[in-house]
């Protein structure tokens, strides 16, 4: 067993678990939401031992470090904090609708890893990368982003509730509340905000103890920072009267297309120091 | 003294300006990940020239004007500009009059006296519950104050004309955390200005075995004083066996005063601190030339040389002649091992293969025997900065995190239980409140139903 089959096994589970939460939202199926669950557990195990295989995998080359290290590892890792966040909102609010509009995510992360548009090999690290601020950097910053993600979904999930005609009836009495949802969604992006937050702290103090600058302004930095005042003004639009529901709904799904482009937008289309843009 | 309530200080106060600027600070952030920063007038006439013909609407004209715009808005430096600074300066000035706005009626509340809450309110609290006890009143506090204590509920008790109140809360400064979120934007702000006017980003590249006092200021080149000497001993680049570079490394000296004060070998990741002034290694130039040391094993007089690829070396006082002839790649790609010949002037002559910064001995007729080290030999880059604001920034950071951490998962919840007699019966109303995180909340006041319920003097009323 090694780790790029089971990952790609985990590719297959999350889509395979996505397609139950989806059925089992649309024909109102709680067993089927069980067997969503099940999967769901079920490849996340697998991919956590798959992460666990990379790394030791790495060691055996000769080049020994955390798989977290270039855009193929992000993604497997970003999918694997969805899918684990989403569990545990899961467990904790005891509503499986969600994992119709989270569990998506965890498979597009994954099938953009195995879409053959990123290098999947082990590469050394260049100097500059080996750094614990490296492993604290990724995984702060990315616990954040599989919250946005599930705060994107909720933001869909609202909005769908939102503009269906009847609210409380049918396939819509399934999902949460308005306000339960708006309220999930607030709590999820500052959970998110906090780690963004710990990301970006994370990612200056290693730019200072590397180049002596906590702050460059390189573009990955400045849109993380868009990113980080695009949420901190999300958190405050509910103090604000004619703000709240919809609205944060919409700008959950904003918020995370600002995360997108941080997070490969900018090796794509713009440069700078992170080297993420190498897949 | 500024008069409050008037409408300039409520709209300097207003969650409305901060999401205006927050979003707009956003936006306008983008600009400068798009227009280049930094670079030279021509670079703009060309950027803004694609980017005009790309819409197809390129003329000279159109490019000069726009660059000529783009200059009078700093968008070439637009972290620096003045009104790019000047929208943080106003979210400062919003957070500031926000809190001073808020702040009074906050602490009001984590210090607040709750035993003079109306009793009228405790009957409209969302949690409430009623229950009775087959004991007077005072036996009934008695009774219950150690099942709340047990349960992290610690009371205090006061007289009303109603009965016994009895009241208790958890963690009310943490309706601080959002403030401490909130002032440790202020303290990152004041760490960055400090290093902007106190700080000093310089550069040096030094070469093996010199030193130097100075470093030169980045963008200008102006020298700096360090006030003391840095010295690079050597420098070494080591590589993965695909050739990709593994680490970077300097060993520096830091001499004061004519002392050496502190010794270090460097790397990327690993810096220096002297004085307030950290070296990085940041980069590194090869010279094309070989520093070829040598040692007489007999007598301890040793020597370093610098030479080029196959130029000959002659150490004068000991006859000896050598020359690099040629570099032998390894299997790591872009090493080598040097081929060193060596002449005794006299006739013998050995040639010695030696890897990098290994060592190799020649041994001559007469019995001397001389040990050969070969490196190439190379400047280090060393970044130095002098930031006096760092500590700031990281205090600021340390606080947001603790405020976020606080604002995310701690809330004040309050308890009140008045206990009455009436027509010789007892009875208990509890009522709760908590400004976050209800359902929990919630769950935390049913424990405390089941456990009073537990007693065999207290009931379900
Ligand atoms: C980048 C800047 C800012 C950050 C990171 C920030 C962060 C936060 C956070 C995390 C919360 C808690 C949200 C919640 O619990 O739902 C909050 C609440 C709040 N913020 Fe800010 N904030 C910022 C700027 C501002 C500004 C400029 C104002 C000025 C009006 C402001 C006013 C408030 C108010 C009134 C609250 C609600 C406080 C309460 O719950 O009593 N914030 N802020």
């Amino acid at each position: 067993m090694n780790s790029a089959l089971l990952l790609n096994y985990s590719t297959f589970g999350y889509l395979f678990a996505s397609f139950i939460y989806v059925a089992a939202f649309l024909f109102k199926s709680n067993k089927a939401g069980l067997g969503g669950t099940f999967f769901t557990a079920l490849t996340f195990i697998a991919q956590t031992v798959a992460l666990g295989l990379r790394w030791q995998e790495s060691y055996q080359i000769g080049i020994g470090h955390a798989p977290l290290t270039n855009m193929y590892e992000s993604l497997v890792f970003f999918s694997w904090t969805i899918a684990g966040f989403y569990l545990f909102l899961e467990f904790k609010f005891k509503n499986r609708t969600i994992g119709a509009f989270a569990l998506p995510f965890a498979f597009a992360a994954m099938a953009f890893a195995e879409s053959g548009w990123v290098s999947q090999e082990i590469n050394p690290l260049i100097p500059a990368l080996q750094s614990n601020w490296l492993i604290a950097h990724v995984v702060t910053c990315f616990v954040g982003y599989a919250a946005f993600a599930v705060a994107c979904g909720l933001g869909i999930m609202y909005l769908i509730k939102d503009f269906s005609g009847q609210k409380d009836k049918g396939l819509m009495a399934t999902l949460p509340s308005l306000r339960t949802l708006d309220e999930i969604n607030h709590k999820t992006m500052i959970f998110g905000f906090l780690w963004l937050t710990a990301g970006i702290i994370t990612g200056a103090i290693w730019a200072n103890s590397a180049w002596g600058t906590y702050w460059s302004w390189d573009p990955k930095e400045t849109w993380s920072l868009i990113t980080w005042f695009f949420y901190a003004a999300i958190l405050h639009a509910r103090f604000t009267r004619g703000w709240q529901g919809a609205v944060v709904a919409w700008l959950a799904i904003g918020g995370f297309l600002c995360v997108i482009f941080t997070y490969y937008g900018v090796n794509f289309l713009l440069s700078g120091l992170h080297s993420y843009g190498g897949g | 003294m500024i008069k409050k309530k008037n409408s300039i200080w409520m709209f300097f106060a207003s969650v409305k300006l901060a999401l205006f600027v927050l979003f707009v600070l956003a936006a306008a952030s983008i600009i400068g990940t798009i227009v280049p920063q930094d670079a030279t007038p021509q670079h703009y006439q060309q950027f803004y020239g694609s980017i005009l013909d790309g819409i197809g609407m390129y003329s000279p004209q159109a490019t000069a004007v726009i660059t000529k715009i783009s200059y009078l808005l700093s968008f070439d430096d637009m972290y620096r500009s003045w009104w790019f600074n000047g929208l943080l300066g106003l979210l400062s000035l919003n957070l500031i009059v926000c809190s001073i706005e808020r702040l009074p009626d906050v602490w009001r509340l984590v210090v607040m006296d709750n035993h003079q809450t109306k009793i009228g309110r405790l009957q409209g609290m969302r949690n409430k519950l009623e229950l009775a006890s087959t004991e007077p009143a005072a036996q009934t506090a008695a009774t219950v104050q150690p099942l709340l204590k047990s349960m992290g509920w610690a009371t205090s008790q006061s007289t009303k004309p109603e009965g016994i109140l009895l009241f208790s809360q958890k963690t009310p400064w943490t309706r601080l955390g959002v403030y401490v979120v909130h002032l440790s934007i202020l303290v990152i702000f004041a760490g960055a200005a400090v290093g902007f006017y106190y700080g000093h980003k310089g550069g040096i590249n030094l070469p093996e075995t010199l030193s130097s006092d100075k470093v030169y200021k980045y963008g200008s080149g102006d020298e700096i004083d360090l006030g003391f000497t840095i010295k690079c001993n050597w420098f070494q680049m080591t590589r993965y066996p695909t050739g990709a570079p593994k680490e970077y490394q300097s060993e520096l000296v830091i001499i004061d005063n004519n002392k050496e004060v502190l010794t270090k070998v460097i790397e990327v990741n690993d810096p220096l601190t002297y004085k307030g002034w950290t070296f990085y290694q940041s980069s590194f130039e090869s010279h094309k030339k070989y520093i070829i040391s040598v040692a007489n094993k007999t007598t301890d007089v040793h020597e370093r040389f610098l030479a080029p690829l196959r130029d000959a070396v002659r150490w004068k006082n000991e006859n000896l002649l050598f020359a690099i002839k040629e570099l032998i790649p390894t299997k790591i790609p872009m090493t080598y091992q040097y081929k060193l010949m060596v002449a005794d002037g006299k006739g013998g002559q050995q040639l010695l293969i030696l890897d990098d910064n290994m060592q190799g001995t020649f041994t001559r007729d007469d019995g001397n025997v001389y040990v050969f080290q070969v490196k190439e030999f190379f400047s280090t880059g060393l970044q130095a900065a002098k930031d006096p604001g760092v500590w700031l920034v990281y205090l600021g950071c340390g606080l947001m995190l603790v405020g976020l951490g606080v604002a995310f998962f701690m809330s004040h919840r309050r308890l009140w239980l008045l206990i009455s007699e009436k027509d010789g019966k007892t009875s208990i109303l509890i009522a709760g409140t908590a400004n976050k995180n209800k359902p929990g909340f919630e769950r935390e006041f049913a424990k405390i139903n089941d456990t009073l319920t537990q007693h065999q003097s207290i009931e379900v009323q």
